[in-house]
């Protein structure tokens, strides 16, 4: 811990001891660098990214978004935990070239959260459908939904009966 | 003036049949096919979401040369049950159901994992009797799981006899559940501070004899697949990964043990009672299917080791901790005193308080590391649970395992890696 | 909709029905939709412990063409929902529906924004088991009040005659978003 105090003294806003795990509020502009060296420094050694996570402080903290990272080193098992805050409409840097495996998570925080990553090769929606509006997980969007029909309006009724006869009764509009 | 309209002749039986056909069955006809032909020469090929591999539904989009596949696609979220959000609604025990339903094919697993990180964050200590029980449990899941997953990667190369083989004691552990918490599946059977109640009186005698029958029939399963020349064909080397990418992608659990990587939180960070008894982990060579099958095999005959440790040295006492903020008091006080009844309605109505603050812990399930990021504001409900899926980490490598291959790998590292759709989160 | 057109008008048609009722019964070929935690349930009714085949299920077939029963396992979501349409009207017909689980019967615990609350907006429902998930028992109970179900159904049933008004009819009402919903 002193290590990194002393190293990237103006990459972070504060570190802390909490719980035995070492956790880094880190700023945003040494971003990728704190990150690269925390990798490929052998006095860290993190090379595995065990988890990535948001979480939506709306309302409770004045940066509404948190990006959390888990950093495991499979030499010394020691874990630390790396938070950047961003803000309401801010993209985040995707660390996809430091770890592969940030791969999906970083979607899937698109997809619930809505935070855009730079950098990520296919900023896609991962887990909601195609044509989704939202971002569910975000702290004003009701658990009921708003109202999802519309993605299966196609399947809710019956084809119609396109080329029938104009005297046979059809069933009325229940589309 | 009203014009006499025109009504056409009816038309016979036969046509207005096949018109009420042509109409009804137009949506095989507008749909996007599942075989097309692109540009560069190859066929996409869609895999899913709904076929036999029955590891819940996953859609895989594979552009194929011939037999040989170039790219794969997975897409994911067919079965998004929305756990994270759930977590915002329920108070800490309610979420215990919503843990039992993520991998369902181990729920028992699950639920310790839950309630080993919120002992964590409010820093209890469940007693011994639960812990030595958790344990038990914990195990006996792990060899239901992996009587799936090695069960299934049999049928899906073609060798069926042997799921039905095994299959037949994950009924037994079935039994040995609904007789402690009365389901099957959906257990739901630790509480945060210990269990749900104590364990029945004929629990060491029915896992005695869960242990005594299963080895062979284990070992008949191995006979029928671990030396068979077809088997060895469809699995020795097909889905490789090293040890270093396994690490970058974030392999947890079996996976990345048959790697090459002795990673397994049960040494690494013990938790319940793995720093007492004595067992060692499974490694492999290169991460084919082959390797991930017997690490498989290997770590039920270790977990079998682990239970027959355990289970004759279940201590006595309670089974969930006296302090009433926490657990229920028995029933008997709550009708007849007063201070336990207001404990009673607080712990039902409102739920546990825990301290706010941030935490993460994990626990290994039979996929890997289950791990959980929970957010507190102070209130009895989260303001943020974060699963850590094992199956979402190793799944997004797929495309890698499966380059180069043949479609028919496709199905059998798909099957070998365990994926499981409901805990993919879809 | 062979027999249904060739031989519905004769004057045998009940003692036909019996027949092909008796048939249709113990000859229904499962499609398992398996889905989530039920169809885990339903591998264990299928193998030897609780064996569906016995029942005449016999031959699970993941090709719709060549199902009689749909089995909706598990949980459907909105992305999935397209899916098991497809899937169901694929197969041909006769076709029945059992529905298992309290996810496929009407969202579940999952009242999220998800979930499909409920299959039968989308595909008629014959049969619903209920349960979280419903014991194998459940689903072989089910099987046979199905069958039950079959052995009276008549060949000259209105839903073989115009499928689009029997859908219309078998849905679920179209309701209101609920996040519309007042009181």
């Amino acid at each position: 811990m002193t290590n990194l105090k002393s190293r990237f003294a103006n990459s972070f806003y504060h570190i802390e001891e909490n719980r035995g795990m070492v956790v880094v509020q880190a700023r945003k502009e040494h971003f990728l660098s704190l990150m690269k060296s925390l990798r490929d420094d052998p006095a860290f050694g993190f090379d595995v990214l065990m988890n990535l996570t948001g979480v939506d402080f709306l309302g409770k903290k004045e940066t509404r978004f948190e990006m959390v990272y888990i950093l495991l080193s499979s030499k010394t098992l020691s874990r630390i935990r790396v938070k950047v805050a961003l803000a309401e409409d801010e993209h985040a840097l995707s660390v996809i070239a430091i770890w592969k495996g940030a791969n999906w998570p970083e979607r899937e925080v698109y997809d619930l959260m809505g935070i855009y990553f730079d950098g990520h090769p296919l900023m896609e929606r991962l887990i909601m459908p195609e044509g989704y509006i939202g971002h569910p997980l975000r702290k004003d969007f009701p658990i009921q939904g708003l109202g999802e029909d519309y993605l299966v309006e196609s399947i809710l009724r019956p084809v119609k009966n396109q080329a029938a006869p104009a005297n046979q009764e059809e069933p009325t509009g229940n589309r | 003036m009203s014009e006499q309209l025109q009504t056409p002749e009816p038309l016979d039986e036969k046509t207005q049949n096949e018109l009420r056909d042509y109409a009804l069955y137009s949506v095989l006809r507008d749909s996007v096919s599942d075989v097309e032909d692109l540009p560069d020469g190859l066929m996409r090929l869609n895999l899913g979401p709904s076929h036999p591999a029955t590891h819940g539904i996953l859609q895989n989009i594979l552009d194929v040369d011939g037999e040989t596949i170039v790219r794969a696609r997975p897409v994911i979220g067919y079965v998004h049950r929305t756990f994270e959000k759930l977590g915002e609604r329920y108070t800490y025990n309610q979420f215990l159901t919503c843990t039992d339903r993520m991998n369902y094919i181990s729920p028992p697993m699950n639920n310790v994992a839950w309630t080993t990180v919120v002992e964590e964050i409010l820093d209890i200590k469940a007693p011994q009797r639960a812990q030595v029980v958790r344990t038990i449990i914990n195990e006996l899941s792990r060899i239901a799981d992996h009587i799936i997953c090695n069960g299934i990667l049999g049928v899906d190369v073609g060798g069926y006899t042997g799921f039905l083989y095994v299959y037949h004691f994950r009924e037994q552990v079935y039994n040995i559940l609904e007789k402690m918490c009365g389901a099957r599946l959906t257990t739901t059977f630790t509480r945060i501070g210990g269990l749900e109640m104590d364990i029945y009186p004929d629990f060491v005698k029915d896992v005695k004899a869960f242990l005594k029958d299963y080895p062979k029939i284990l070992k008949d399963f191995n006979t029928l697949l671990i030396h068979n020349r077809i088997f060895i064909d469809r699995c020795k080397g097909v889905g490789p990964i090293s040890a270093k990418d396994a690490l970058a992608w974030g392999y947890t659990g079996p996976n990345l043990r048959a790697a090459g990587v002795p990673m397994d939180l049960r040494k690494d960070a013990p938790y319940l009672v793995y720093d007492k008894v004595d067992f060692e982990i499974p490694v492999g060579y290169d991460g084919s299917v082959y390797d991930r099958f017997l690490v498989r095999i290997e770590e039920m005959e270790q977990s079998m080791r682990i239970i027959q440790q355990c289970i004759d040295n279940i201590p006595e006492g309670p089974w969930a901790i006296d302090d009433y903020h926490v657990t229920m008091p028995p029933k008997e006080k709550v009708y007849t005193s007063m201070e336990e009844l207001i404990y009673h309605f607080k712990l039902v109505m409102h739920g546990i308080k825990v301290p706010a603050g941030e935490y993460y812990s994990a626990v290994e399930v039979a996929n890997g590391e289950l791990g959980f990021y929970v957010v507190s504001d102070g209130t009895e409900k989260p303001h943020r649970v974060q699963v850590r899926r094992p199956c979402f980490w190793y799944y997004q490598s797929y495309p890698e395992l499966v380059e180069n291959g043949l479609i028919s790998d496709a199905v059998a590292v798909m099957s070998s890696l365990n994926v499981i759709a409901g805990e993919l989160d879809g | 909709m062979g027999i249904e057109r060739h031989l519905g008008q004769s004057f045998m048609a009940t003692s036909i029905s019996q027949v092909v009722g008796w048939a249709r019964k113990y000859s229904l070929w499962p499609l398992p939709f398996a889905t989530a935690c039920c169809s885990i349930e339903f591998m264990s009714t299928m193998t030897s412990d609780f064996d569906i085949a016995r029942f005449g299920a016999e031959r699970p077939s993941f090709s719709p063409r060549q199902a009689d029963l749909m089995l909706v396992l598990g949980t459907i979501t909105y992305k999935m929902a397209p899916v098991m349409w497809k899937a169901y009207q694929t197969m041909a017909e006769p076709k029945w529906v059992i529905c298992v689980g309290a996810c496929a019967s009407t969202g579940g615990m999952f009242d999220t924004y998800a979930v499909l609350q409920g299959i039968d907006r989308v595909i008629p429902v014959d049969m619903y088991v209920p349960g979280c998930p419903p014991r194998p028992e459940m689903i072989l109970d089910a099987l046979v009040k199905l069958q039950q179900k079959i052995s009276k159904e008549s060949i000259n049933d209105p839903k073989y005659r115009d499928r689009v008004e029997y859908l219309n009819n078998a849905l679920a009402p179209l309701s209101e978003p609920v996040a519309n919903v007042k009181g």
